[in-house]
């Protein structure tokens, strides 16, 4: 665990280098937000606000602002972040069903182990082949059948290709869950489990759920908003999920950097049924020379 | 002439006098039935209670069940709501004579069937707090949103329809029955607003009830017709299907048909009304039901024929399931006992007499609502992908008690609504004009 949480560290470096100015303009939004509030303490942090200007602010006073990273607000959440068409890249290959990305999307969602968002599913395209795994998130299509029958407008499409849901304006008929074709879509049935979580409510981090609403895969778009990776991606310690921006047709999985259009032509890149027409906005790569054989229990998945 | 009109005089007062009976003397049987349905509502209300209370967690609805018997309860009685349609517009229209003292009562079971699952889709709400959200922001787009304009449009024409039909009636209440209590001579009162039997009045009410005859009819065909594209727009086995819309409107002809039936059956017997509800009444149904379940056994078989031969993928299983799976004995007894069974008896005669017809019915009734908990909860266990990774109480469906207990309730709802209705006002309509001659069975009827 030590040794992962340097990995990651050193992940994020590279959606930093996309877009360093979005940190500064919110930390800029961070400062005139907050100059009017008063605090005596003495420690101060010099900071470069967007119009070039260096200004000092208070230690307690960014501590405050690390809340607006919660995610944006339900009306802001349904903006996409501008400039990006997020997409995935599952290594079908590399997949050896550790479970990190499960736990970690558990744990940052509030989710428990019998209801996660991400399922790694043992999958078997045909009786002579050998079974693989498969993880398995919110496909975000760019034909999203949830968004289509949702009655009242409660799941959306951002422009930045995410599909999200506000949970203050969802009214539970679970439309959404009979018409997702890939069983994306999770339904808060009886009261959250973690109890009362005291932090304004985003779409974005889908926290804190309510009970008689639907929930999903989010893409993490309040890590995307700090230009770090979503947690199963940062958190896989075989590299199987890239991640990236499709504009700039690149993806990461936190060690490589690689260009998307190539990865997909040179390894045979598909989306899951592609034949309905949703454009899911996550690429699986076949697999083939794959680096582990497959295994039901390994020296990984064993503890969890 | 004048014997004539002494017959048709005496038939008249024969005839107030036993339809308007029953408003006045209430039976200990009549309580007893309204306390038993009000038990039943309460029960309902306590597993209400405790769903509002601890969520949809207290049904056995999961992730990939996520829609369980609530749902199927809906469209049964949205099913059950078409009957209506049935009385007051097709028949009436083909100028049908033997229909017309079931009109009423189909239209009571109409309204409330279609009350019954509009309280129904709201109990399988996970916010049923956030109701108005589907006003406040509704999208167009949205199978859903169609559904409840439609349903709402039909209530309210259903409504029109069984007011304007018993406007004359609720006139004669008004000036007939002076012995009731003072609210329901104020109910009369105000419901009959200014009704006088005016020539003027009579034409206007025969106008519009003709436009709400013909108005009604693709209303009630689009709202079976929309609830079945809640399932054909989506990709699940089963229900992505073409031929949804033609099999479930069929199919509530069918069903609603065998409700009347049966409701013919229990008012005839409690209100006593074997003059005017006859064997022969029993007989017509009978063949109308026969050929309403035929035309439903040809969109069944166009439903399945077609999966079954090719079975491909989760469509396969999904047929292999209701075959010879989990669900086959739910399967075969709704399809046989339900549909098959009931066609080849009601072609004999005697099976059309009114005690048999209405034991059918409530096998053709049965088989209808779990033929709707077959068209809704196996498909939904049947996704693209594979179940794994979740709970184990994920994997199967059996509803609990909450759910049993609400769905009964709403039976009894249903009954209730029907039962104080039939209460209130004369169940066949008393404002009739046909010639009458002393050998009719209403004359030379003995109690």
């Amino acid at each position: 665990m030590e040794d992962n949480e340097h990995k990651t560290d050193s992940r994020r470096g590279f959606l930093k280098k996309i877009s360093t100015g979005s940190i500064l303009a919110a930390s800029g939004l961070a400062f005139s937000s907050l100059s009017s509030c008063k605090n005596k303490s003495t420690e101060k942090t010099t900071l470069l606000t967007p119009d070039g200007k260096l200004v000092q602010v208070p230690n307690s006073e960014i501590e405050a602002m690390e809340h607006l990273y919660h995610g944006a607000p339900p009306k802001e959440a349904r903006k996409g972040i501008p400039g990006k068409k997020f997409v995935m890249v599952v290594d079908l290959s590399k997949c050896k069903n550790a479970r990190k990305c499960v736990q970690a999307c558990d744990k940052h969602h509030n989710l428990t182990p019998d209801r996660p968002y991400i399922k790694v599913l043992e999958m078997q395209d045909n009786e002579e082949s050998s079974p693989y795994w498969m993880p398995k998130k919110c496909f975000q299509c760019d034909n999203p059948p949830c968004v289509k029958v949702c009655p009242v407008g409660a799941t959306f499409k951002r422009t930045d290709g995410i599909v999200l849901i506000d949970n203050e304006r969802c009214i539970g008929c679970r439309f959404c869950m009979a018409a997702c074709p890939y069983s994306a879509r999770v339904f808060n049935w009886g009261n959250p489990p973690e109890g009362k979580l005291d932090i304004p409510y985003s779409p974005e981090t889908s926290l804190p759920s309510k009970h008689g609403t639907v929930a999903k895969c989010d893409f993490c778009p309040d890590m995307l908003r700090q230009d770090k990776l979503p947690h199963c991606v940062s958190a896989c310690p075989n590299g199987v999920i890239y991640f990236g921006n499709e504009l700039e047709d690149a993806v990461t999985n936190g060690e490589e950097t690689v260009r998307l259009s190539t990865l997909l032509r040179d390894k045979a890149g598909y989306r899951y049924m592609e034949e309905l027409g949703t454009k899911p906005r996550v690429y699986y790569l076949p697999p083939v020379d794959r680096l582990f054989p497959f295994e039901k229990e390994n020296s990984e998945n064993k503890t969890s | 002439m004048s014997k004539q009109g002494e017959h048709k005089q005496e038939f008249n007062d024969r005839r107030e006098k036993d339809l308007l009976r029953h408003i006045l003397k209430t039976s200990l049987s009549y309580k007893l039935w309204v306390g038993f349905l009000i038990l039943v509502i309460l029960i309902g209300t306590y597993g209400y209670y405790r769903q509002l209370k601890y969520g949809l967690i207290v049904t056995a609805m999961r992730d990939y069940t996520s829609w369980g018997i609530y749902i199927s309860n809906f469209v049964f009685f949205v099913a059950i709501s078409l009957v209506g349609s049935l009385f007051s517009s097709i028949l009436k229209l083909n100028k049908n004579e033997w229909s017309k003292p079931l009109t009423r009562i189909s239209e009571i079971i109409a309204v409330s069937a279609i009350i019954c699952a509009i309280v129904i889709i709201i109990v399988d709400m996970g916010r049923p707090d956030r109701f108005f959200y589907v006003i406040k922001y509704l999208r167009i787009q949205s199978p859903i949103i169609w559904d409840v304009i439609i349903i709402s449009t039909y209530l309210v024409i259903s409504l029109i329809l069984l007011y304007t039909s018993l406007l004359p009636d609720v006139a004669l209440c008004r000036d007939r029955l002076t012995a009731v209590p003072k609210w329901k001579k104020k109910l009369y009162r105000i419901m009959a607003i200014n009704w006088h039997n005016d020539p003027k009045q009579v034409a206007m009410l025969q106008k519009v009830t003709k436009i709400l005859a013909i108005s009604v009819l693709p209303v009630a065909f689009a709202i079976h017709t929309v609830t079945s594209w809640l399932f054909a727009t989506t990709w699940r086995p089963g229900w992505d299907s073409t031929n949804l819309g033609p099999y479930f409107v069929s199919g509530a002809f069918m069903a609603g048909a065998a409700a009347i039936i049966i409701a013919m059956y229990f008012i005839r017997k409690f209100i006593n009304l074997n003059a005017y509800i006859t064997e022969s009444h029993f007989d017509k149904m009978g063949k109308l039901l026969v050929l309403l379940s035929l035309v439903y056994l040809y969109f069944n078989i166009n439903e399945y024929l077609g999966p079954a031969f090719k079975m491909v993928g989760v469509e396969g299983e999904h047929i292999t399931e209701l075959f010879v799976g989990k669900y086959a004995p739910m399967y075969w007894f709704v399809q046989l006992g339900g549909l098959v069974l009931p066609i080849v008896l009601l072609l004999f005669k005697g099976m059309r007499r009114s005690l048999p017809i209405s034991i059918i019915s409530t096998f053709i009734i049965l088989g209808a609502w779990f033929k709707r908990f077959l068209i809704v909860i196996p498909s939904l266990q049947h996704p693209y992908l594979p179940i794994q990774g979740v709970d184990e109480s994920y994997l199967h469906y059996n509803p609990t008690w909450e759910e049993w207990t609400i769905t009964l309730a709403s039976f009894a709802w249903f009954l209730l609504i029907i039962t104080v209705l039939i209460k209130l006002f004369p169940i066949i309509p008393i404002q009739k004009h046909e010639h009458v001659s002393k050998r009719h069975p209403i004359l030379n009827f003995q109690k």
